[in-house]
């Protein structure tokens, strides 16, 4: 398997300063935050990388980085071996360009109040001069409605019904690359399972990749092949599934597993863990989660730990692994 | 038994619109005892918040009660308005909401906001509501409380707010309280720090809890008892192990199974086909009907079925079933 | 028909039906419009042929016959004896011609520079809506009148009378493009960020297809409501720059041009020939002024 997908050293950094004459007045420096730092990963084809992470945690910057919506700041992203940013052969990128697509979080803001269903899952096709006769019917009935839904506008449609049609749209220009930013954290459980459902049908007739965002551990474990997670912009681990779920082995993915409210949790009474998500702009020094880690040590809040192989999983931790041996 | 803090009975709340009479919350009836939480799980539009909002008179209009009876302890509080709306809320009942932002207000410091709350509802000294305050900060796990109590929401994170809003709720000691999805907003590891904190509080002062969320892990770990709701109507009543292992109503058993826990190492989820129907097109008989795995003719033609045992089923999950 | 009937039933429509005071006013400035387009065949004289108007009809009262002639109007006459009631239709189609086009050009020009300051932003935005606030900081009649003033600077005496109504009109759309541009680029700062437009720039989009395709539509309804009581205002600046003499010349009098030369007479005690203009341009402007207003709330609850 060749990796469709490959990140490297992907690092962006946001203005978020005041403007220029509240600065000047008020004395303040420039604010900038690094919403992604130095991230590094690769997806095969026909895969499901999942990014987990809370929010600060850089997961949807680096999705749409990876679709192009965003530039890095440094390092780069290649599809296909093409990098988007860089590539000056605008035939080249066209080409890339419709082997990804995206998914959002919000099936309401997703699509156009205005524009008709059959006018909205065209467009990817149409916009780059195609003829798209029958396409929104067929694709329709390929994710679940049915064709005559193509006449009818958004806001007829279920938050379930209008992320089909989104979904139909991602299709629409036949990518490789699907990215999935939330897709289902907006919808309701017995929906979302639907959703979830059709997705992984799709994956396996079509030959899609997917690169899934989302906070939530459950879809993620149901869904993904690999799992990243993310800190604080930083990759602080990376496993298949079956490593990350029975044996996480960084501090942070250990917390987040064990704070995660279980199903058959009946009275749980868990130690909460310490601490909030820290001011982005102002990140800790070093390990970024040093100050919350329960196993910290001097060397964690001086030097940013590298990635490195422990049992089966690549964690940034300078503690990980040791406690066992 | 000792008796209910709050009975809610044959709760019915009524929407006119220009088309139809919509009803989100029809026939609902419940009980939560002191130092009880009762969960109230259901996904959008099921009717959940409309009956916390019903309880304390937060209908907005034209939405109203139209029958049905709410008693807190002995006192009946549905259809209360103006002064004695306001005694109820705070001193009978506290409200957390999802977004902490909208029930703090933005212009006043916390401190002051909790020792005005306090002055209002309980007999004591303006030096005494202050210590209150603070000791009320104290508790919430709010840090360098003291200092703090002359802050505004705005300088707190997420999470922080959300302790101030449940301070605030509870400073009055109230005998219930209402939380409307309270962790919905938060990430994994600051809900985990809310939930252990209302859990905590709530023993401690045996103040009986409403918890609407449409997270069935939250509820797993917080509820005693769960209510499940459909389309505006109570499907399942019962202790919460029971309703999430086995559950009676075929359509808590097909919420449940639809989690992705549920299917753990399956390729596909288990899925309810179809989606909740709207308020303005309720199917005949019940609600469920179209989507259930059981249907019969009787769902379809009678009317909605009775609370029967756990649930509002004319052919509950046998024991067959749920294994 | 089928639009017709589909309005009728939206909540639009519903809203529409429940307002007395929308289908009071819906239908005023339907007669009035559809007087003032139909003019030359309801008016029962032509004001502007001299082969017509009989001096000695001067200053008949309304309802009155003249003493001389014996002739009756309904409305009066004027020093030149031309039929008031004709001279309010005809210059009612000058005040409503000049609005609608006032707020075409105003419309256009305010949307377009607010949907590239909205959805460029950077630099370009600051500038453009930097010239928004300047020109906000001015009252607006003042504006036109200092455009006015510059017109008539640089056209050739003997065009002046043809060219006035263009001047007018352009004079009037400059004063009030300026809101049309705040809301659109407010409204187009909210939809841009939307996800559905994110996706069609990931579809490979240009910035106008987007802008004209995607963002356009889904923010005309406060655009409509801003034209509705902005061709009321449109109206009442038109009667105002005309009643100071530098708007509609009295070839082409428009209601505020009646006005100007009906108030001459008011002390001589011809009141009719000012009070009926004055009248028919109050019942026009809050007339559209209040379907504005309904437009608005009816509109709000959608703009969430």
């Amino acid at each position: 398997m060749s990796a469709l997908v490959q990140v490297r050293s992907l690092t962006r950094i946001f203005d978020v300063s005041k403007p220029w004459l509240n600065r000047v007045v008020e004395r303040l420096p420039k604010a900038m935050l690094k919403a992604v730092s130095d991230v590094s990963l690769e997806i095969p084809e026909r895969s499901v990388y999942a990014l987990v992470g809370e929010s600060g945690s850089g997961k949807s910057t680096i999705g749409k980085m990876v679709v192009g919506l965003l530039s890095p700041t440094e390092g780069a992203v290649e599809i296909a071996g093409i990098d988007l940013h860089r590539e000056t052969d605008t035939a080249k990128v066209d080409g890339v360009r419709s082997d990804i697509q995206m998914i959002f979080q919000d099936p309401y803001a997703s699509l156009n109040p205005r524009w008709k269903v059959r006018d909205i899952i065209s467009e990817p096709v149409v916009a780059r001069g195609g003829t798209a006769d029958g396409l929104a019917e067929r694709l329709l009935e390929q994710v679940g409605l049915a064709a005559v839904d193509a006449e009818k506008f958004p806001h007829e449609f279920s938050g379930g019904q209008r992320q089909r049609i989104c979904i139909a749209r991602a299709l629409a220009s036949e990518p490789k690359l699907i990215v999935c930013d939330e897709p289902t954290s907006a919808l309701d459980v017995s929906v979302q399972a639907q959703v979830l459902n059709l997705m992984t049908d799709l994956k396996d007739d079509l030959g899609l990749t997917y690169l899934f965002i989302s906070h939530d551990l459950t879809v993620v474990q149901h869904m993904a092949d690999v799992i990243g997670v993310l800190y604080l912009g930083r990759l602080v681990e990376e496993a298949p599934r079956e490593a990350l779920f029975s044996n996480p082995q960084h501090p942070y993915t250990q917390m987040l597993f064990a704070a995660a409210p279980k199903l058959d949790g009946f009275g749980r009474e868990v130690e909460p863990p310490k601490g909030e998500i820290p001011d982005p702009i102002n990140p800790p020094s070093g390990c970024a989660y040093h100050p919350r880690c329960p196993l910290a040590v001097a060397r964690c809040s001086a030097e940013r730990p590298e990635m490195r192989d422990v049992a089966g999983s690549r964690v940034a931790c300078h503690v990980a692994g040791e406690q066992a041996g | 038994m000792t008796p209910p803090i709050l009975s809610v009975r044959d709760l019915v709340v009524e929407i006119p619109t220009r088309n139809a009479l919509l009803r989100p919350v029809d026939r609902v009836s419940f009980d939560i005892a002191a130092g009880e939480i009762l969960g109230v799980v259901g996904e959008s539009g099921a009717g959940k918040s409309m009956t916390g909002n019903a309880v304390i008179g937060l209908l907005d209009r034209p939405a109203h009660i139209a029958s049905g009876e709410i008693w807190l302890k002995d006192k009946r509080i549905d259809g209360l308005k103006g002064e004695g709306l306001r005694k109820v809320r705070g001193k009978g009942i506290g409200m957390v909401f999802q977004d902490p932002l909208t029930s703090l207000n933005p212009l006043l410091p916390i401190g002051e906001q909790i020792s005005e709350t306090i002055l209002e509802h309980l007999p004591v000294s303006k030096s005494e509501a202050e210590a209150r305050a603070l000791a009320a900060l104290e508790e919430v796990g709010i840090p360098a409380a003291k200092a703090r109590m002359g802050s505004y929401p705005h300088e707190f994170s997420g999470g922080m707010r959300q302790r101030v809003v449940i301070a605030l709720a509870l400073c009055a000691e109230p005998d219930l309280v209402i939380a409307d999805e309270p962790t919905t907003a938060l990430d994994v590891s600051v809900q985990a720090q809310i939930i252990a904190l209302l859990k905590r509080l709530c023993r401690d002062r045996g103040t009986a809890v409403m918890l609407v969320t449409h997270d069935m892990g939250v509820i797993a770990e917080t509820a005693d008892r769960v209510a499940v709701m459909y389309a505006g109507r109570l499907a399942e009543l019962g202790p919460v192990r029971d309703v999430l292992t086995a559950a009676s109503h075929p359509y808590t058993a097909g919420l449940m199974g639809s989690t992705p826990l549920a299917s753990k190492g399956l390729a596909r989820l288990n899925q309810i086909p179809g989606s909740m129907p709207r308020l303005g097109a309720l199917p005949t008989g019940c609600a469920f009907h179209p989507r259930c795995p059981k249907t019969q003719e009787k769902c379809r033609v009678d009317p909605a079925p009775p609370m029967q045992g756990r649930a509002a089923c004319w052919y509950p999950m046998t024991v067959e079933e749920i294994a | 028909m089928n639009a017709v009937a589909r309005f009728w039933e939206s909540d639009i429509g519903w809203s529409f039906r429940h307002s007395p005071v929308a289908v009071v006013s819906c239908i005023v400035v339907l007669i009035l419009v559809l007087a003032a387009i139909f003019a030359p065949l309801l008016a029962p004289y032509d004001p502007f042929d001299p082969a017509s108007l009989n001096l000695m009809n001067g200053f008949s009262k309304p309802m009155e016959p003249n003493a001389f002639t014996g002739e009756t109007f309904w409305l009066g006459t004027d020093d030149q004896g031309r039929d008031v009631f004709s001279t309010i239709l005809y210059g009612m189609r000058i005040s409503l011609f000049v609005g609608f086009a006032a707020v075409a050009f105003a419309l256009v020009l305010g949307v377009s520079l607010g949907l590239i300051a909205g959805y460029v932003g950077g630099w370009t935005g600051t500038i453009i809506m930097r010239i928004a606030d300047v020109q906000l900081t001015f009252p607006s009649i003042l504006v036109a009148m200092l455009i006015f003033g510059i017109a008539k600077g640089i056209t050739p005496i003997d065009m002046r009378d043809q060219v006035a109504i263009w001047v007018l009109i352009v004079a009037i759309g400059l004063s009030d493009w300026v809101q049309f541009a705040r809301v659109v680029r407010g409204a187009t700062l909210v939809e841009k960020n939307k996800e559905y437009v994110q996706a069609a720039r990931l579809i490979g989009r240009r910035g106008p297809a987007i802008m004209l395709r995607h963002i356009l539509p889904n923010v005309l309804s406060p655009v409509l409501v801003i034209a509705t009581i902005s061709l009321a205002l449109a109206i009442i600046a038109e009667a105002t720059l005309s009643f100071l003499g530098v708007g509609a010349p009295p070839t082409q009098p428009s209601l505020g041009t009646l006005i100007r030369i009906g108030q001459g007479f008011l002390f001589s005690g011809e009141w009719w020939i000012l009070l009926f203009p004055a009248a028919t341009l109050l019942t026009l402007a809050l007339a559209v002024n209040l379907l504005g207003d309904w437009l608005r709330d009816a509109l709000n609850p959608k703009l969430r």
